[in-house]
């Protein structure tokens, strides 16, 4: 089995937003849509204070709370972890939105524009099948799914990956699957300490972040 | 140990869909109170209007509503779906009673079981909304079904006067509901307490919320306990009801608007970056 899960290491992430911004290219969401978000957090007071870049989105759950509670069977989960809109049964309802617990989805009502005209690139990548339903991030799917069919391996093989990924200047974002042992995220899960958020909710999220190392590698 | 913002305000659900739940759950009551203490047929019909009439407003909510059958495709876990099917069964009970006249008792049963079902569904719709944890909380269940009940008691009350003052059982019916609507409040605001946003915003609407419970329910007392004129007992009627019924609106689109807040994002470890002295 394959379950297809994201690593996000907090400690390389500079919030330069390039994947956002790759996302953004790859999946032409309009403004104000953004499936991969990086957060910049900040804690504490001064002087004691720190910050943290954090890149978010779809976890892609075990147990999607968005699955549980849509009313047409829209939302579906694949036997790969991956989780789906099918936007023609969608109503738009926006019942996955509120049930998210990662604010992972949205709703765009009607076609808008980074600069109020579409521009030759929005005009030929607008897709109208995608407004007033939900949309979220895919892990591009169709990038993994065309991957895979020439043989590639997702999160090794950069046109098997998803973009967001490919994009990260840090290598802060890793991709791959979890049922791998020797996969590239199974390696940085057994080597580093790492959390998934909210995980007293019992989603189950794929997306796993990185904060320091184990013990054992310390020095 | 948590980090992160401050949970903002959830943005896909305005006065819309609350207002399904506001009317879907008051006509509900309405339908349960009407089919077990009895009243004029209207009454049914009044109740199944307030349904209608919040499916109609969540339907002008929907981005896509040529669509919307679809909404039945999913009953094996979506409440929602659940709902919408529950609905017609609440229709169809109204219609046979206004049809078929005087009330069999399994008409009765019928109509207060479907009605209370479609209440239960709209409880179990907020609880399932993981995002919100004002909604997500257990016990809202049990509140917006006493809520729903409380205010179609307060419904019947009041339309009932029309008719008559109410016999003993519908006060007493209606005081039971008023006290464990409160007491499911007071549980379920305690509950609450680490959800600090959707707390405030909800106690902002609290104080009437409890003297909409708390006024109607002496009267209540009063009522059921006291040999009162005919002319009063409508008047503590009256009141009662509309105050009930308006506690209990005024409730739910607290709760379903500005109550609202999600979770926000949390890290339960910072990053652990630089030089490490050991």
């Amino acid at each position: 089995m394959t379950r297809w899960a994201m690593v996000a290491d907090l400690r390389r992430c500079v919030g330069c937003q390039t994947c956002t911004a790759s996302c953004k290219h790859a999946n032409a969401t309009p403004p104000g849509v953004q499936w991969r978000r990086v957060l910049d957090m900040e804690f504490g007071e001064y002087p004691d204070v720190q910050r943290a870049f954090v890149p978010v989105g779809c976890q892609h759950c075990d147990e999607p709370s968005c699955l549980d509670v849509c009313p047409t069977t829209a939302t579906k989960k694949r036997a790969d972890g991956i989780v789906t809109i099918d936007y023609d049964l969608c109503i738009g309802c926006a019942y996955c939105a509120v049930a998210c617990p990662y604010q992972a989805r949205y709703k765009t009502e009607r076609a808008t524009f980074a600069y109020g005209q579409a521009s030759a690139h929005e005009t030929q990548r607008r897709d109208d099948s995608r407004l007033a339903v939900a949309t979220k991030c895919t892990f591009c799917v169709d990038r993994i799914d065309a991957g895979l069919a020439k043989g590639l391996t997702p999160g090794v093989d950069p046109e098997a990956t998803p973009a967001c990924v490919n994009a990260c200047i840090a290598e802060a974002m890793t991709f791959g699957d979890l049922e791998d042992a020797n996969s590239n995220v199974s390696r940085l899960l057994e080597a580093n300490q790492h959390f998934r958020m909210h995980e007293e909710l019992g989603n189950g999220p794929g997306f796993f972040y990185l904060w320091d190392r184990l013990e054992e590698t310390k020095p | 140990m948590s980090f992160g913002p401050n949970p903002w305000h959830q943005q896909s659900w305005d006065g819309r869909a609350a207002a399904n739940f506001m009317f879907g759950g008051a006509g509900s009551g309405l339908i349960v109170f009407a089919a077990l203490a009895g009243g004029p047929t209207w009454l049914l019909l009044a109740g199944a209007a307030l349904v209608g009439l919040g499916l109609l407003s969540v339907f002008s909510e929907l981005g896509r509503p040529l669509r919307a059958m679809n909404v039945i495709r999913h009953p094996a876990r979506s409440w929602m779906t659940r709902e919408a099917m529950v609905a017609p069964v609440v229709f169809a009970a109204v219609a046979l009673a206004w049809f078929t006249g005087p009330r069999a008792a399994w008409l009765s049963g019928l109509l207060a079981g479907a009605a209370l079902a479609f209440v239960y569904c709209q409880a179990r719709m907020l609880q399932a909304a993981k995002g919100i944890p004002a909604w997500r909380e257990p016990l809202t269940v049990p509140l917006i079904v006493a809520t729903g009940l409380t205010e179609g008691g307060g419904l019947w009350l009041l339309l009932a006067s029309a008719a008559g003052p109410a016999t003993v059982l519908p006060w007493v019916a209606f005081a039971l509901a008023l006290t464990a609507r409160l007491a499911l409040w007071l549980a379920w605001r305690r509950r609450l307490r680490a959800a600090s946003r959707a707390l405030a915003a909800i106690d902002r609407a609290g104080h009437a919320f409890k003297a909409a419970t708390l006024l109607p329910l002496a009267l209540a007392i009063l009522a059921a306990s006291s040999p009162l004129p005919p002319a009063a007992l409508i008047a503590l009627q009256v009141v009662a009801g509309a105050l009930a019924a308006a506690g209990g609106l005024w409730f739910k689109f607290t709760l379903v608007t500005r109550g609202a807040y999600n979770q926000g994002f949390a890290l339960s470890h910072l990053p652990v970056r630089g030089v490490r002295h050991i």
